[in-house]
């Protein structure tokens, strides 16, 4: 197995008599998106903090490509430093700064580019984020959305190669929180920094990370990908993912909602179960949602989205339901219909779908959704995971189509 | 068995009290420890390079040309009140053509500096421990840290190199302004002769009196903003208040603590100058 880039050998910290990590050993590796979950006040931040230095282990070791950080020389740790971003929770915009003057800071600080240069990278790195015409605003001018992504302007303006969250979603309505994790996983993509990220964003930070680590007491329970974490018998695990079924997770509203479509789901796998009612999904994926989001951003494109959904709904009888399912799909749950009625259905849909002028709800007219679409019925005892998995694969049963 | 039990809280209770009593002077030293390797780290940060002119021009704008109104304004009133009582005290024997001498010396090497700290403490000083305060607590310190950017030379660095710079010319014009404030009373107002107002301080007022006044400023500028940039800095490190009362306590004692600190270190440079 290849080195990990940061390693965590047997790391203590206490806070007063509060032992927040327990002889912690965790290797996080290039390239990857790596999500810390774990319940409020269990150290998951604390974490985070250790790997740049913001705190000091009690005892252990931080290792940075197999060299402890505490063991690095100035210049060492200075290299370190400018590779790495960290976003914080609460944004730590320096409120007496403008928003430009926030995102320029570490270029002006660290570097010795020219005026022009960094006028230059800032700029790209605003638009990228769609922050327009707020330069000179200051940050508690802006809204909490915009400060977020003011925070990650500035993280990512030095081109770091680690980017650390520390819930970098907390406080976006859902439209803004699909944007935000879009964006982290499509750069991740683009520039290949590893990305790590505290969040309470479940089951989204699933889609856009290749390996979870939970975080619990002070230990970690949990290290595997996000398909593994989904069948982890570990309870602890099970109920902290599944969240919302303990009512005490909707006392303290921490509850860590499934999404609409899963929720349906459920409601009709227990009718199948119970009294034989059949039900079937349709699958429509928007295959360049990427590209869309590269010409438009991101925000837009999940507006796109949203209202795209909207469109398909109004196509669908009222019982059926048309729901986000990762960053890029629909789910489409037909209440009471068998495979047969599905096929028909999703017939109906290609042809329907297609005439619609989805560009015309929108300021940005030039591009088309290249959609597939898949169907299957449903089995009782069927997992979703699986299912939309098979629904994925079944090249026979699929339309390919295209919304302009 | 009891006797022993008895020897052992005996000594537990020595013990006690002798911790007890070294608590405080061992966290006492430690705390000066801290803050003079704050002052010493901030001074050494203003000369490394590049360096940051513009902030301290921009701290030397909020500290000195903005604190310049109040000054004036201490500054006459100080002086006015320096020559009525001076001009019925010295009136009794006779004396009263020294009055100039007696509100100059007073203020060159005394008022001066103190009340211009003073002042400055309650304008500048607090507003550095509230501003530096509320960085800390809003992660602003710790952000700067991640960015690789020493916080102690962007944030702290700036405003002593302001203050060692305003300090002494606001004092310099504290004098001025309270020497006109005496001649105002005195001459003006109660018909003392100019001439001999103004020609007895010239005679009378040696250049070691104004070194003597300036030496006090900048230690008075350095006590100030170590202080006070301290307090601010270290807020998240109270025990007995987080977040925006951890930020008001700490703006109180910084504003205290420096008042306090100003007038004992006078007392002791004043012993070493005379």
């Amino acid at each position: 197995m290849a080195t990990p880039l940061i390693q965590f050998e047997k790391v203590e910290k206490t806070f007063g008599s509060n032992r927040i990590l327990k002889q912690v050993d965790i290797q996080l590796f290039q390239g990857e998106i790596t999500a810390i979950i774990g319940k409020s006040g269990m150290g998951k931040s604390v974490l985070l903090r250790h790997i740049i230095g913001l705190l000091r282990p009690d005892s252990g070791r931080v290792l940075f490509q197999g060299r402890p950080l505490l063991k690095m020389k100035r210049e060492e740790l200075r290299i370190f430093r400018e590779k790495v971003s960290y976003v914080f929770q609460g944004n730590a915009l320096f409120d007496s700064m403008t928003v430009y003057e926030n995102v320029a800071m570490p270029l002006i600080e660290r570097t010795r580019l020219s005026k022009k240069e960094i006028q230059d990278k800032v700029r790209e790195k605003l638009e990228q984020l769609e922050l327009y015409k707020v330069d000179d605003q200051y940050p508690s001018q802006i809204s909490g959305g915009m400060k977020k992504r003011v925070a990650l302007a500035r993280a990512l303006v030095t081109d770091p190669e680690i980017i650390l969250f520390d819930e970098p979603t907390t406080g976006l309505d859902p439209i803004r929180k699909h944007a935000v994790h879009h964006m982290i996983s499509d750069y991740q993509k683009r520039f290949g920094f590893t990305g790590i990220i505290v969040s309470h964003a479940i089951p989204d930070i699933f889609y856009i990370s290749q390996r979870i680590l939970m975080l619990d007491e002070g230990n970690i329970i949990f290290d595997g990908t996000p398909g593994e974490i989904q069948k982890e018998k570990n309870p602890t695990v099970q109920e902290f993912i599944k969240g919302l079924k303990s009512g005490q997770d909707h006392v303290n509203g921490m509850a860590l909602q499934q999404t609409e479509g899963e929720k349906r789901f459920h409601e009709e796998m227990d009718r199948l179960e119970r009294y034989n009612i059949p039900f079937s999904i349709i699958l429509l994926t928007i295959e360049n949602m990427d590209e869309i989001s590269l010409r438009i951003g991101h925000m837009a494109a999940q507006t796109v989205m949203k209202d795209f959904s909207t469109h398909v709904q109004k196509h669908l009888r009222i019982i059926d339901s048309c729901s986000r399912f990762e960053l890029s799909k629909l789910m489409v749950i037909l209440s009471g219909s068998n495979l047969e009625r599905a096929k028909i259905v999703c017939t109906r849909l290609s042809i329907e779908l297609s005439r619609i002028e989805i560009a015309g709800d929108n300021p940005f007219s030039d591009f088309c959704f290249s959609i597939s679409a898949g169907f299957i019925g449903v089995g009782k005892g069927d997992q979703l995971a699986d299912l939309i998995a098979s629904a994925e694969k079944k090249k026979d049963m699929r339309y390919e189509f295209r919304v302009c | 068995m009891t006797l022993r039990n008895s020897q052992l809280t005996f000594l537990q209770h020595v013990q006690n009290l002798f911790a007890g009593l070294g608590k405080y002077p061992i966290e006492w030293i430690r705390e000066l420890g801290a803050v003079a390797i704050f002052f010493i780290s901030s001074l050494v940060y203003i000369f490394s390079y590049p360096f940051q002119i513009r902030k301290i021009v921009d701290q030397i704008h909020f500290i000195g040309a903005k604190s310049l109104f109040v000054i004036t304004l201490t500054g006459a009133f100080t002086g006015m009140v320096l020559g009525l009582q001076g001009y019925y005290t010295l009136v009794k024997f006779g004396s009263e053509g020294l009055l100039g001498v007696a509100v100059s010396l007073t203020l060159i090497r005394e008022l001066g500096p103190v009340f211009t700290a003073i002042m400055i403490v309650g304008r500048a000083g607090s507003a550095m421990a509230a501003e530096i305060g509320i960085m800390r607590i809003s992660e602003q310190v710790d952000a700067l840290q991640t960015m690789d950017i020493n916080p102690i030379r962007f944030i702290i660095s700036p405003k002593v190199a302001a203050a060692i710079i305003s300090f002494p010319l606001l004092t310099a014009v504290f004098d001025v302004v309270g020497i006109y404030g005496g001649y105002l009373t005195g001459c003006v107002l109660l018909g003392i002769n100019p001439g001999a107002y103004f020609s007895r301080i010239e005679l009378n007022v040696m250049m070691d009196d104004i070194t003597g006044g300036f030496i006090k400023s900048i230690v008075f500028a350095v006590v100030v903003v170590t202080i006070c940039c301290y307090q601010g800095y270290f807020v998240h490190m109270r025990e007995e208040g987080f977040g925006a009362r951890g930020v008001s306590l700490a703006t109180t004692s910084a504003v205290v603590i420096s008042s306090v600190l100003i007038l004992v270190v006078d007392y002791v440079l004043t012993s070493f100058l005379l």
